[in-house]
């Protein structure tokens, strides 16, 4: 008997010295800007895990994750892209790809990480297992909105010509389909989660403009154009994100540019089925995942203000001010909590999305993107 | 626009909204920023004294300038604000672009937030390398 204790306890202790394995299942990287750090969270426990350091300037940075949900990538404005491993919390490369960049995507079959730059203004892919660049897709111009799409493919448009171009991986060497007149100075676009349709939005004209990737020629199609006619324009003091398809049942919710606003489209049609005034100039309108409510957060001098729409009624529900500089939202994967980076106050924000209720505040350098690996199964995020 | 934190007079905030309310301009027209009283009643308290808060500006200018600008203004979406770049321009040249804009271009008229000696401090900020 005293052997069988022994031997348990011994296997015990081993099993512990050799590490518990991770399950990165409720995990998550919040972006501390200001200091070149990413926090390991965790979503069930509502808590900070670690603090990964060295990542260089992540004002404005985003990251995607692997298929395994065991690295994430995360794409920073000086250019840098790092790989980080959740699981023993360290950095396990680093590459700095350009001068200035602004986001990033991973291919649908994980093996291809693509970052859009301003600076050289382009795209520039590399392999996800060693970051060596494996193609480099020079634009002339500023590039945003980059999404991957599937069959391997990426689509991205330029600010300064306002073309689209998708660069399709399937075989070797990409192939590039350009597709011209998407409008003047498109500033963001996002792909729907079946992979469909692409919209950008417009900061040059009023208006988005939607391509139909299961079409042979894809072509742009106009949406809501002159959506903001008789209104005075406001100035825009921070330009909004189109990130996540915000569908709410048949439709879907984008912020407005230049009028303190969001915009109700249907997603079959494309036409406009409302709007909603609101507090400020939205930057994230983030439909929560089951589509019930439309988050949104505001530019300054109004970014202390969270408004939360019934996406039945398309009215405010709900109004509170979470602190200085809310910056991102980041729901768990099936709603019943949202994640609210405030910069300003240096706390990452836990709310309730029924009750509403605050059920955590974790403390944060200057914290902004807030990404749950749940995203590493979703088209375009 | 009249700003809490400003000395020289000017037509109060709300009065200057109703003023103007009504105005439909295109996008190009800094002007008149009607519906603004309130995002300018908003922003001042954060500059509402009589002297400048340089470490409000510090934070206004890599936090919210450096939304299109960078946080170390190296650039992104607007141009590189760095003083080797930007040193060939008078101070008075940038304050005016900071208070009025650009038009057909995404920078905006600050002048509904802030005041023309705030505008000025920022301007010489960036020229001096105190900045970087």
């Amino acid at each position: 008997m005293k052997t069988l204790i022994l031997t348990l306890a011994t296997t015990l202790l081993m099993t512990t010295a050799q590490a518990e394995p991770t399950a990165t299942g409720d995990l998550g990287l919040v972006i501390e800007r200001a200091n070149g750090s990413v926090l390991l969270v965790d979503q069930s426990d509502r808590a900070a895990l670690a603090r990964i350091e060295g990542l260089g300037d992540l004002s404005h940075a985003s990251l995607v994750y692997s298929p395994d949900e065991r690295f994430a990538y995360v794409f920073g404005r000086d250019g840098g892209l790092t790989k980080v491993d959740i699981v023993t919390r360290q950095i396990v490369n680093r590459v700095i790809q350009a001068g200035n960049a602004i986001g990033g995507a991973i291919s649908d079959d994980g093996k291809l990480v693509a970052v859009s730059n301003y600076e050289p203004g382009g795209v520039r892919v590399f392999d996800a297992d060693t970051l060596d660049m494996v193609a480099d897709i020079p634009t002339g111009s500023k590039t945003i909105g980059l999404v991957d799409a599937p069959g391997r493919r990426f689509v991205f448009t330029m600010w300064d010509t306002g073309e689209t171009w998708i660069a399709d991986f399937a075989k070797g060497d990409p192939k590039i389909t350009k597709i011209p007149d998407m409008g003047k100075n498109p500033y963001d676009a996002l792909i729907t989660a079946n992979g469909r349709t692409y919209i950008t939005g417009l900061f040059g004209e009023d208006g988005l403009t939607a391509l139909d990737l299961w079409a042979e020629t894809p072509e742009p199609i106009r949406v809501l154009p002159n959506y903001g006619r008789g209104q005075e324009d406001m100035p825009v003091y921070k330009m909004p994100h189109l990130e996540g398809w915000a569908l709410t049942g048949r439709e879907f919710v984008l912020p407005a540019v230049g009028h303190h606003e969001v915009l109700w489209i249907d997603a079959d049609t494309l036409t406009e089925t409302g709007r909603t005034k609101t507090h400020g100039q939205p930057v994230f309108a983030m439909a929560r995942p089951d589509g019930r409510q439309v988050w949104v957060n505001f530019a300054h001098p109004l970014n202390d203000t969270i408004q939360v729409i019934d996406s039945v009624s398309k009215e405010i529900i709900h109004e509170f001010k979470p602190g200085p500089a809310v910056l991102h939202m980041e729901f768990t994967p099936r709603g019943h909590e949202v994640w609210i980076s405030v910069r300003d106050a240096g706390k990452v924000m836990v709310y309730d999305t029924q009750s509403f209720e605050k059920l955590r505040e974790i403390d944060a350098n200057s914290p902004s993107g807030i990404f749950f690996t749940a995203r590493a199964h979703r088209t375009g995020l | 626009m009249a700003r809490l934190g400003c000395r020289n007079s000017g037509p109060h905030p709300t009065q200057g909204g109703q003023e103007t309310s009504g105005i439909a301009a295109g996008r190009s027209i800094w002007t008149g920023r009607a519906v603004l009283s309130t995002a300018v009643l908003v922003a001042t308290t954060a500059f509402a004294a009589d002297t400048l808060d340089p470490n409000a500006l510090k934070r206004l200018v890599h936090q919210d300038c450096g939304s299109c600008h960078g946080l170390s203004l190296k650039g992104g979406l607007g141009p590189d604000l760095r003083s080797e770049t930007l040193d060939h321009y008078d101070a008075d040249v940038l304050t005016g672009v900071i208070l009025d804009g650009i038009p057909d271009t995404a920078m905006p008229p600050w002048r509904p937030l802030i005041s023309e000696e705030e505008a000025e401090w920022i301007a010489r900020y960036l020229l001096a390398q105190e900045a970087q």
